[in-house]
């Protein structure tokens, strides 16, 4: 990997460890206007699914800001590999598409 | 603005759901054929930064908040398609991991932060560019960015109203007001953000034309 990269990856780590600790906890523009209306209620039901993770705090970690950073770089972590695995097996799929597409080619020419 | 599970009526989650399968496996093509060999880590790149970055709430005003989504951001430095993709992929994770958008309500998530908004941020980028003559590029990518969180939320307010959740004429306006300010910041940190990567690394994310 291309060394601005690494660069780049190693800003967003620093925003998911040192930043996140520090955002606002108002509610966003969604959650806002939802409280505002009256419909908010409708969200608050048991999440459907149980997330190891749920709000960005690792659990079992008492201090706040900690369990945000740690959930911050793990996440973060995690978006990259998840990311990198995806692109190379569509990269791959597409090369297999290539590889075959040619051989067809090839086998019609004979 | 992640929907949580509740918001969304299930007609509506299956129909976005589907328009959203439909326009990821175009994109996914169309991807393909603009991705090289070394875009794969750039894209893990972006998907980890716009993770981070929308851990980062900024207040807005007195109690409300918002955060960056990075749409055009991801769009007009590695295109729209890919764009779509690496949101996709950060919703997804945000919705099983973390519980952030609810999973009911992914497709939707994914129709409007990662389909929609890119391709809004496309167009208007490339449209002001071309008005501009490609000068005051950083005002073609702050109305990009800020046009990307403007359909979104219009899109969210449809969407609520289609599932009876809410009334348009009453969700529509206080949707657009609050993410009129929250894109004020999306607009200023894609300006920045964008002309740190290409002032210091032309050729890595040398796709801005592809876009």
């Amino acid at each position: 990997m291309n060394k601005r990269l690494i660069w780049g990856l190693g800003i967003a780590l620093l925003v998911a460890a040192l930043f996140s600790p520090l955002a606002s906890s108002n509610p966003d523009g969604l959650e806002r206007v939802a409280e505002d209306q009256g419909f908010l209620h409708e969200g608050e039901g048991k999440p459907v699914i149980n997330s190891p993770i749920p709000d960005y705090m690792i659990p079992g970690i008492k201090n706040e800001s900690l369990a945000t950073a740690a959930a911050g770089i793990a996440g973060t972590a995690l978006t990259f590999g998840i990311m990198c695995g995806l692109g190379k097996l569509a990269k791959r799929q597409s090369s297999v598409v290539n590889q075959s597409s040619a051989k067809d080619h090839l086998d019609r020419s004979i | 603005m992640h929907i949580p599970d509740g918001f969304l009526g299930i007609k509506t989650s299956v129909v976005t759901s589907f328009l959203s399968a439909g326009a990821l496996s175009y994109g996914l093509t169309r991807s393909k054929e603009v991705m090289g060999e070394r875009q794969v880590p750039a894209m893990g790149v972006m998907a980890a930064f716009i993770f981070a970055a929308q851990m980062v709430n900024f207040t807005v005003a007195p109690g409300a908040s918002g955060h960056l989504l990075g749409a055009a951001l991801a769009t007009i430095l590695l295109g729209r398609w890919n764009a779509g993709i690496i949101i996709t992929t950060v919703l997804a994770i945000q919705a099983l991991f973390f519980q952030d958008g609810g999973i009911t309500a992914l497709g939707a998530n994914v129709f409007n932060l990662a389909i929609l908004s890119p391709l809004v941020a496309h167009y208007v980028y490339q449209g002001f560019r071309a008005i501009l003559r490609g000068k005051f590029d950083k005002v073609a990518i702050f109305l990009a960015a800020w046009a990307s969180i403007m359909v979104a939320a219009a899109a969210v307010s449809v969407e609520l109203a289609l599932s009876g959740t809410i009334g348009f004429n009453v969700v529509f306006p206080p949707m657009m007001f609050w993410h009129a300010l929250i894109g004020i910041g999306e607009g200023l940190i894609t300006v920045v953000v964008v002309s740190t990567v290409t002032a210091s690394a032309i050729g890595v994310f040398k796709d801005r034309q592809h876009a």
